[in-house]
């Protein structure tokens, strides 16, 4: 009996006791996922429409779209019900993850209804993110199918502990068992490698409602739970209060002079007035002295809730700091193993470098190397270079600094991170930690007396560095020349980092591709950075093609002064030089990834100068760049 | 709400999850605003952000957008809410539309609605440079909204792109914009209508009178009950307004707003009407209904 059909028959029911049992019943989050047209969208409108929550006027609009549309029995055609977006209506497909809400006597339900197909994966995998349990939908007359592997994989990657196999259309392949049988031991087979909890499979027709609330008059021969009274009673508490305590800061509560909280939502485990705890990063302890509320004071906070606690003395902690218990501290380093699931059509390279933001901390960090890849079919790994959208791969991060983190399988909220685009602001992938790796701790900065200060005194000069970007043959190393030149002649200390040069020796092992362009790149900043730490003006001329490698030359550079010169001569002007008859090789197909005919130049929109070199003489552009570099004149473009 | 077990009921771990999204808010933007719309769901969001921040005072300011055509019982509500509450309270009109007295009578409620809200809103978050707008939306109102993340991002024009949403993982928020970009921010997400009246009950939440049936003036319009809330209301030939017991289930500009017969005085009789109900809550609003898919039409133009 459904909530409406409960109040409508006892209208005299005590309101406040209705409503205490409305208010203190358990929320279970689900997705339904599997392969498109295997009728997800429908299950779920054959949910609410069987719960009677399609109210009058949805099912009137409901009547009146179907019209056009092929439907069942009800004359319905239910996926209308989810399928929100005017494009997915009109292509009949799923696109994005739409969340549902029904209720029952025994339980409140969210529902995310997944996209099935393979482009939209990364919407299947935020739906999947904060759900319990999932549905897993298996057309009968098709059985498992990549996209069923695929989202099976994501969902044990994701964490996803319960999984109900579904095999929907059954009423097609006759009520037979046998089918149902084949596919319910195919799955089974899959799924042993995937570590899910628990595991039903259930013969179902969505479209005419069989094993859905009530036992199929159809199939005799099933003696397994419906769906419905299954979801209503599976178990998917995991005592998250009995692991160790977890307090990512969120935000630090200074509302007054006598007042500071540190806001945040208890991550694990559970915590008291009295309890001792650390600061992750720091290793200070403290106690706790109050747990803040607007309802008054808590004698004791559990996972899940969101508080402010106030210590028993001044330590200083900030948005990112990890509040833990003394004996079972987080890891805490730079250095980590995780699994990623690729969601951008922008690949995945090691030595880029991306945002990484686990729980509150939001640092840089670089993927150093991307150990292998796992094909979503059979699981089995194979060795990458690089990760393309939708796939999954095992990687080694490292931070920029250091962050607190534990692995995935231990703490969901403080193991699970995304990756950030640093141009795009793009969220790039999902990760989950597997463990850290210790380098971090064994590897410390060893501080020297003589610094970058006197080597720079005893040169008697400021150390720089002078990034050229540009197309091959823009004049890049022929301005960089005269400028060393210049600079040269006036006693001072230089060195020109040259694409072709450092080719040949440091980065002789690199090739052309994306990755390894990266890679370039990423070594030549950090050798330009311990020139300039030794107190030399670095003149670097590389071809630099990626907006993203360029920043991070400069972020490598840090307080050293970095100067950004771009060569603009155009392509053409360029392929018509062409100094060393590369361009007319690439033209011919005999040079592969040839910036500016097969590979990309992302060309600068910030450059601190631009150098107009198809137009200008080159001896007048390393003047004045001199004059610019050493007379403190504004950069701009010449 | 403080937790009795060892695990959250749904409402605690509703109110604790919008209370993290409240928090991040202000942690990771700039110029946060919140729509302050005066409804239920707003009076929710005003409850939770005071939850969010306490004992700090809310560390944004609220913004209502006021057309000139909401019922004066809201205004007045809002005031006091204001002035007991200590919150920064904003209040913008576009003055253009003021001048040409748009007006959903003479300009048809898509144009007014367009000018006097979407037009208004985008001219009030220009003018505060504000880079994220929290709501109070929520996933179980309408088609689109189902579709809509948590943090949802909109370009420089303050539009959604559906089809290009970016994933959004766990509660990792991925707050970062490029300069003059926003972000809107529905922390009622995944909130049902009975979730915010439960709450309302349980938590004593005060909210506008008007949800409460009484006696008021109303004339009827194909099948629709219309509020005579002053006198700008322009009544059709032999059009009597007649006292009846109506309430409101959905607050907005009062001639756009049907009213329902009800005898419901008090908030669990509120509770019980709506649960034997076989209409969804946004059939009282009158413009969702022009066409299909007009929600996400008008969210891509920058309505909220």
């Amino acid at each position: 009996m459904t909530i409406q059909e409960n109040i409508q028959k006892n209208n005299a029911l005590d309101v406040d006791s209705w409503l205490g049992q409305q208010t203190n019943k358990s929320l279970l989050r689900f997705l339904t996922c599997g392969s498109v047209d295997d009728g997800k969208s429908t299950l779920i409108g054959r949910l609410l429409y069987d719960s009677q929550l399609i109210l009058d006027d949805q099912l009137a609009a409901l009547q009146k779209e179907s019209h056009n549309r092929t439907t069942g029995d009800e004359g319905i055609d239910f996926s209308l019900l989810v399928d929100g977006l005017t494009a997915e209506r009109e292509q009949g497909i799923t696109i994005d993850v739409a969340y549902r809400f029904f209720t029952t006597n025994k339980r409140k339900f969210i529902v995310a209804d997944t996209p099935g197909h393979e482009q939209y994966t990364r919407n299947m995998a935020t739906g999947a993110s904060n759900a319990d349990v999932a549905i897993v939908l298996i057309d009968a007359r098709k059985g498992l199918l990549t996209q069923t592997r695929r989202h099976s994989f994501i969902l044990s990657l994701i964490g996803v502990k319960h999984v109900v196999v579904v095999v929907n259309k059954i009423d097609l392949v006759d009520y037979d068992k046998e089918t149902f049988d084949r596919i319910d031991a195919e799955y089974r087979e899959f799924a042993g490698q995937l570590g899910f909890k628990s595991l039903v499979t259930i013969p179902i027709s969505a479209l005419k409602g069989d094993n859905i609330v009530h036992k199929s008059e159809a199939m005799d021969w099933y003696r397994g739970p419906q769906l419905v009274p299954y979801l209503e009673e599976i178990d998917v508490t995991e005592d998250k209060t009995d692991k160790p305590f977890r307090f990512p800061v969120q935000w630090v509560n200074r509302a007054s002079l006598d007042f500071r909280g540190f806001s945040g939502t208890v991550a694990g485990g559970s915590i008291k007035p009295g309890d001792e705890v650390l600061v992750a990063a720091s290793r200070k302890p403290a106690k706790i002295s109050r747990i803040v509320t607007m309802d008054g004071d808590l004698d004791e906070a559990i996972a899940g809730q969101a508080v402010t606690l106030v210590l028993d003395r001044e330590i200083d902690i900030s948005r990112g700091d990890v509040l833990s218990a003394p004996g079972t501290v987080p890891e805490y380093s730079n250095q980590f193993q995780a699994k990623l699931v690729w969601m951008n059509e922008e690949r995945a390279m090691s030595g880029r470098s991306y945002l990484i933001k686990v729980g509150t901390q939001l640092v840089p960090a670089t993927i150093t190397n991307i150990k292998y890849k796992t094909n979503v079919n059979n699981l089995e790994q194979s060795a990458t270079k690089c990760l393309d959208l939708n796939e999954v791969g095992t990687v080694t991060i490292a931070t920029d600094k250091p962050i607190a983190f534990d692995p995935y399988a231990e703490n969901g909220a403080t193991g699970g991170f995304i990756l950030i685009d640093r141009l795009s602001n793009a969220t790039l992938a999902a990760g989950t930690v597997e463990f850290g790796l210790r380098r971090a701790q064994n590897l410390t900065y060893q501080d020297f007396d003589v610094n970058r200060k006197t080597r720079s005194e005893m040169k008697g000069q400021t150390p720089k560095i002078v990034w050229f970007t540009g197309l091959s043959g823009s004049g890049k190393s022929t301005v960089a020349n005269l400028l060393e030149k210049r600079i040269a002649a006036e006693g001072k200390h230089t060195y020109i980092l040259d694409g072709d040069n450092v080719r040949h020796g440091l980065n002789k092992d690199l090739g052309f591709t994306d990755e390894d362009r990266v890679e370039n790149i990423r070594r030549i900043a950090e050798v330009a950075k311990l020139m300039a730490d030794a107190g030399l003006i670095v003149l670097v001329s590389f071809i630099s093609p990626f907006k993203n490698e360029r920043k991070l030359a400069r972020e490598v550079a840090g307080d050293i002064e970095f100067i950004e010169a771009y060569v603009n001569t155009p392509l053409e002007v360029c392929a018509e030089r062409d100094p060393k008859g590369l361009y007319a090789r690439a033209k011919k197909g005999e040079i592969k990834n040839f910036t500016g005919i097969d590979s990309p130049f992302e060309a600068p929109e910030n450059a601190d100068i631009t150098l107009n070199a198809a137009e200008r003489d080159p001896a007048d552009l390393a003047n004045e760049l001199y004059d610019l570099m050493f007379e403190g004149h504004q950069y701009r473009a010449l | 709400m403080s937790a009795t077990q060892n695990s959250l009921s749904h409402l605690q771990a509703l109110e604790a999850e919008s209370i993290e999204i409240f928090r991040e808010v202000a942690s990771s933007f700039e110029r946060p605003v919140m729509m302050y719309s005066i409804g239920k769901d707003s009076s929710v969001l005003l409850h939770l952000a005071r939850k969010a921040f306490y004992p700090s005072k809310i560390p944004f300011p609220l913004l209502h957008v006021d057309t000139t055509w909401k019922f004066k019982e809201m205004i007045s509500f809002r005031d006091r809410m204001a002035e007991q509450y200590g919150f920064d309270l904003l209040v913008h009109t576009n003055q253009e539309g003021k001048e040409q007295n748009i007006n959903p009578f003479d300009h048809g409620s898509a144009r007014y609605t367009d000018i006097m809200k979407t037009v208004a809103l985008r001219q009030a978050l220009n003018a505060g440079q504000y880079d994220a707008a929290i709501g109070g939306a929520r996933r179980d109102e309408e088609k689109s909204r189902a579709k809509e993340r948590i943090f949802s991002h909109r370009n420089a024009q303050h539009a959604w792109d559906p089809k290009n949403q970016r994933p959004e993982l766990w509660r990792v928020f991925n707050t970062r914009l490029a300069p003059g970009e926003s972000m809107r921010v529905f922390p009622l997400s995944n909130w049902t209508e009975l979730d915010i009246w439960t709450y309302i009950y349980s938590e004593g939440i005060e909210i506008p009178p008007l949800y409460l049936s009484k006696k008021r003036p109303v004339v009827e319009r194909s099948g629709t009950l219309i509020m005579v809330d002053d006198e700008r209301l322009p009544l059709n030939e032999g059009e009597v307004p007649r006292e009846e017991m109506v309430r409101f289930r959905t607050l907005g500009c009062y001639p756009l707003t049907g009213a329902i017969r009800s005898e419901a005085a008090t908030l669990p009789e509120i509770i019980m009407e709506m649960n034997a109900s076989t209409t969804s809550e946004r059939e009282g609003r009158l413009i969702d209904s022009d066409q299909a898919g007009s929600m996400e039409k008008k969210k891509q133009e920058g309505y909220f």
